[in-house]
């Protein structure tokens, strides 16, 4: 079984991003990219169905596939997959914002090429919080999806997962192949070893472009402004817990 | 023009989020309708029927809708879309998870947890676990949004709109329901809980987090949260957790136990309306959101305020 992730290069996420005076912006410059922590779960999702753990069989996974569409440094991110076990990489390079409905559609054009039987993502990119392209994936080519997974169980053609959802959990068949998007709990990322960054090097990366698969990524949605959130104002420190109850009581909190 | 909303329902009632975003789609100057799509949910469709300022209750049942699931809600909504200009789904799990494949479908790039409405192609949302906001136009022909419902005050009751009955989709579809393990409780749901109050990594094991917090939220008649090193330490369940991959919350009253105040952390509670912070940390980041903060050990604090709430009649 072919399994195809996937991955995004994003501001790292201990980092806080700063939004640009005039408004016109995030400025990232000379800040730390990293891969999206969501897609690190998947690769490690993926290259532990071919390694087997995680309750997976060894072998469940043939190969594991490494997909980011973004800049040039975009082969650091999946380097960083093929340092996690990922077997080759492919790289549609593309500057600037490439829209989460573009990139549904760049992959699905991969997936028609690569044909995997099994499509990992990130549930979200922490950069734009869309939360959008593993399902518009799974529409385009018309499968089944398990968004949210903390658990996948590979068996029969199927894959058994369960979600997270708000009241809980909730569990699925969906018939293979599928799209299954990854939750925070569905596993820990191992630390790429050293020898294994160095193997990695030597793994192939295809360089594409979306105009190889047809698909335009001129955006949609145009920005009109880039804020600050609203600052609270800062608050006070209390003494005692009688002084809290005496200031919400004063507030008519309570 | 005319929006269509997605009804966040049990089949009996519909949640307080529809409300909401009732509240925004007639922001965007619309005629609302809304769509209860569900099993046995004739109740839901009343019930959304007197959603003040609806037009019209499109409400389809079958056993496909049972649990809104991706597909037959993409089914379902898509043909639907010839009627609209815009469709917006609550932003909860069952609208993020459906919302993207009519979006999709339709060839339309969504906008996802919307928190402002400046006009009918107009939005606003948050980016960068909310770090940054943006102001964004939208001028795609049909638009598809799904609706932080904790950014809009949720439209009164006392509307009669019609109910319309429509076909729900027949299916085969490629996925199925197997089961699902609810958390049971007899709380306050916690996205629309007025109170909440939630516990970090401090507490230390499920026991303790259960036995100082469940007392201190039955007091409030406060939902209770977490953070998400609890959760995945295993003290609180996963529906618990507040944050930027979590629940977003804003109640009148936030009380963060032992919670250190990540980005990721702030990203869901921040909007609250009061913030106190207990932390033995005087320089703990959560304290730069507190409107009260309490420096010290909760083992203590805790009980104090439980008695002091006593005290105070509460
Ligand atoms: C992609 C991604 C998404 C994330 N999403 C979320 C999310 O949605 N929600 C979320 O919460 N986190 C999220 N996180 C995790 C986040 O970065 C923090 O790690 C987490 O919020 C920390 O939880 P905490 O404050 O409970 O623990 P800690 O940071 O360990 O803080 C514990 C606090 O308790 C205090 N303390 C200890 N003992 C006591 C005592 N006896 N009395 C009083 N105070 C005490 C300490 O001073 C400390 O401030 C995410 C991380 C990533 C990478
Ligand atoms: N530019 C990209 N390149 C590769 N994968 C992406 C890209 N953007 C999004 N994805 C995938 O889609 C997931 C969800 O992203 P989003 O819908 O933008 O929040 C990510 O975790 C990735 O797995």
């Amino acid at each position: 079984m072919k399994v195809l992730v996937p991955v995004k290069r994003v501001l790292d996420y201990n980092l806080k991003v700063r939004v640009k005076p005039d408004g016109s912006g995030v400025d990232l410059s000379n800040l730390k990219m990293s891969i999206n922590p969501f897609c690190e779960i998947a690769v490690e999702e993926a290259v532990r169905m071919k390694e087997g753990g995680g309750g997976h069989a060894k072998d469940a996974a043939t190969e594991v596939i490494a997909v980011s569409i973004g800049p040039e440094q975009a082969q650091e991110t999946i380097r960083n997959a093929l340092a996690i076990g990922a077997d080759r990489g492919i790289l549609v390079k593309a500057d600037g914002e490439v829209e989460p409905l573009a990139v549904a559609k760049i992959l699905k054009a991969v997936v028609e090429a690569e044909k995997p039987d099994l499509v990992i993502l990130g549930k979200q990119a922490i950069d734009d919080d869309s939360n959008q392209v593993g399902q518009m994936l799974a529409a385009l080519l018309d499968w089944p999806q398990a968004t949210f997974a903390s658990k996948i169980v590979l068996q029969n053609g199927k894959a058994t997962v369960t979600r997270e959802v708000d009241g809980g959990l909730q569990t699925l068949d969906v018939d293979l192949p599928a799209i299954v998007t990854t939750d925070l709990r569905l596993n820990e990322p191992r630390y790429a070893s050293l020898p294994n960054i160095m193997k990695a090097k030597k793994k192939p990366i295809d360089v594409k472009t979306p105009a190889d698969f047809g698909v335009d990524t001129a955006p949609r949605i145009k920005v009109l402004k880039t804020a600050e959130p609203g600052k609270r104002q800062a608050g006070i420190k209390v003494k005692s817990a009688a002084e809290l109850v005496g200031k919400l009581k004063e507030a008519g909190i309570i | 023009m005319a929006v269509l909303v997605i009804a966040e329902h049990d089949n009996t009632t519909v949640k307080d989020s529809t409300n909401k975003v009732v509240t925004a789609a007639k922001a965007m100057g619309a005629d609302v309708d809304v769509l209860v799509a569900g099993s046995n949910a004739g109740a839901a469709a009343q019930a959304a029927a007197g959603i003040e300022g609806v037009r019209k209750v499109l409400h389809a049942d079958g056993a496909t809708l049972a649990k809104q699931m991706a597909e037959p809600m993409e089914a379902l909504v898509v043909p639907l879309m010839a009627h609209y200009d815009a469709v917006l789904f609550p932003a909860t799990t069952t609208g993020k998870n459906a919302a993207p494949r009519v979006a999709a479908k339709l060839d339309v790039m969504q906008l996802s947890g919307v928190i402002g409405v400046e006009s009918a192609d107009t939005f606003v949302r948050p980016i960068y676990a909310g770090n940054a906001i943006i102001t964004v136009q939208d001028t795609q022909p049909k638009k598809v949004l799904t609706v932080q419902p904790t950014a809009f005050k949720a439209a009164a009751g006392g509307g009669s709109a019609s109910v319309e009955t429509i076909a729900a989709p027949s299916g085969p579809f490629k996925s199925a329901f197997v089961s699902e393990e609810m958390a049971k409780s007899d709380r306050p749901e916690l996205t629309a809980a007025k109170r909440v109050v939630s516990g970090g990594r401090a507490l230390g094991s499920s026991e303790e987090f259960h036995r100082v917090l469940d007392p201190l939220a039955d007091k409030l008649g406060a939902a209770v949260g977490a953070s998400r090193a609890a959760v995945d330490a295993g003290y609180a369940p996963n529906d618990y957790q507040v944050g930027q991959t979590g629940k977003v919350v804003a109640p009148e009253l936030y009380v963060a136990v032992g919670i250190s105040g990540a980005i990721q952390h702030l990203a869901g509670m921040k909007d609250s309306k009061v913030i106190v912070a207990i932390n033995k940390d005087e320089d703990a980041p959560i304290f730069q959101v507190a409107d009260y903060g309490l420096v010290g050990d909760y083992k203590t604090i805790v009980p104090e305020l439980m008695d002091e709430l006593t005290k105070a009649g509460v």
